[in-house]
């Protein structure tokens, strides 16, 4: 059977910054940091963290990509970076905002979509399917949903409104 | 690079802060007003989308003019002549239909504006350009649905969205004039430049916005009149009311944060 490979090439580049990066324990904290709209998905499988670098025994430099441009949690997300790394001994973090290359869905993880998934959020596809009783006769119902990243639909068969995390 | 071109690029960007600020800023008016709740919550998302946008534009043109100035002195500390947005983008919403009619004439525009820009020559705008214009992507396919459906829906919803046009019209021809700005910071023919060439947009725009308009049975008026001037600071009387708004906490509590 041909194996189908979940993993973007996008995100299998993201992970081989990460694994050659020369300071793997700093992104490891930040595996603590959760997306503030989506509690159950890290920074880093949302694609939104970009690099990580240790400038000095106790500095960091943190590069984060928003996800939409009016996106309100980037401030958020900034502030929960600095206290995770200052929890572990960082004394001095800066996190830049870099808006090149522009954060798009195909930089997540299969843990992401997985998490969106068990949540009753459909991941970003392209055919949607609810995330409720998997069937692909769904209606969209506004192209904007509880945030920016997500549209609202509803399901045919099993009728349950759901949200659907845009591909994008 | 020159004081004259460090200018030009300040009125340029500051421009185009000032367009996506107002337009921003006139949208989220619906949030609470929204015809039913998925559309509000739409509406909402956009005026966040174009407040994102604005930002990212006014935290350039700080830079640009240095001094220590931020995003907020120039989006809360400036009057209404000081600025540039063009007039289309501050006219009250008055109902629904001149709201998506409005919000689809921008969208056609911005795509081919900001595709432009993502050729521009300044790095900065290039990748401004590039994040904003998926997101106008995502906008144009909502309005240019809401066209048809209205369009094509009862009389009373054709009519409406017939009228919307037929006043909007003669706000359209100010998306294709250059401002003195973007003349100074485009290149000579056929070279890279900074700014967006409008006149060049107008072909391509007026083509795709007939076309759709063909298929939703509207009709495109005849254009007998205009109204421009905005880049010049002369607006309409609805701009200054909506800035009073919009700055009135922090010209009443200079530099209060949430």
């Amino acid at each position: 059977m041909q194996h189908i490979s979940l993993v973007t090439p996008e995100y299998a580049a993201r992970r081989a910054t990460r694994a050659n990066s020369d300071c793997p324990a700093l992104w490891s904290i930040l595996d603590s940091v959760f997306d503030p709209e989506l509690p159950y998905v890290t920074i880093w499988d949302l694609g939104i963290l970009v690099d990580v670098e240790q400038t000095t025994q106790h500095s960091c430099k943190v590069t984060v990509s928003p996800t939409y441009s009016g996106c309100p949690a980037v401030d958020v997300i900034s502030d929960d970076i600095k206290a995770a790394l200052m929890k572990e001994g960082m004394q001095s973090v800066t996190v830049e905002v870099s808006l090149s290359p522009a954060w798009h869905t195909d930089l997540m993880s299969p843990d992401a979509k997985h998490a969106l998934h068990n949540q009753g959020i459909a991941p970003p596809a392209q055919v949607v399917h609810c995330p409720q009783c998997d069937s692909g006769d769904v209606d969209v119902i506004s192209q904007f949903g509880s945030t920016a990243c997500k549209a609202l639909y509803r399901c045919n068969s099993c009728l349950e409104p759901f949200d659907y995390f845009k591909d994008f | 690079m020159t004081n004259s071109t460090n200018t030009a690029l300040f009125n340029y960007v500051l421009g185009l802060a000032d367009d996506a600020l107002i337009l921003g800023q006139r949208t989220s008016e619906w949030c609470s007003r929204g015809p039913f709740l998925e559309e509000d919550i739409a509406l909402s998302n956009l005026a966040l989308d174009y407040i994102g946008r604005a930002r990212m534009f006014y935290q350039y043109a700080a830079q640009i003019q240095g001094m220590g100035k931020t995003e907020d002195d120039l989006a809360y500390f400036r009057d209404e002549r000081e600025f540039t947005n063009l007039v289309i983008n501050e006219l009250p919403n008055f109902d629904f239909a001149f709201s998506i009619v409005r919000q689809y004439l921008l969208d056609v525009h911005a795509c081919l504006y900001l595709e432009q820009l993502s050729n521009s020559k300044d790095q900065r705008l290039s990748e401004i350009a590039a994040k904003a214009i998926k997101e106008t992507r995502y906008h144009l396919k909502r309005s240019e649905t809401w066209v048809l459906q209205l369009g094509q829906g009862t009389e009373e919803s054709a009519k409406r969205m017939q009228d919307a046009l037929d006043e909007l019209w003669g706000y359209t021809p100010e998306l294709f004039i250059s401002s003195e700005a973007e003349l100074a910071l485009s290149g000579e023919e056929g070279e890279a430049s900074i700014a967006v060439n409008r006149e060049s947009l107008r072909h391509l725009w007026l083509e795709r916005v007939t076309a759709h308009m063909l298929t939703s049975g509207l009709v495109i008026p005849e254009q007998n009149w205009q109204v421009v001037g905005g880049r010049n600071g002369d607006h309409s009387e609805h701009l200054g009311h909506l800035l009073s708004e919009m700055q009135i906490l922090q010209r009443s509590y200079p530099g209060l944060e949430w």
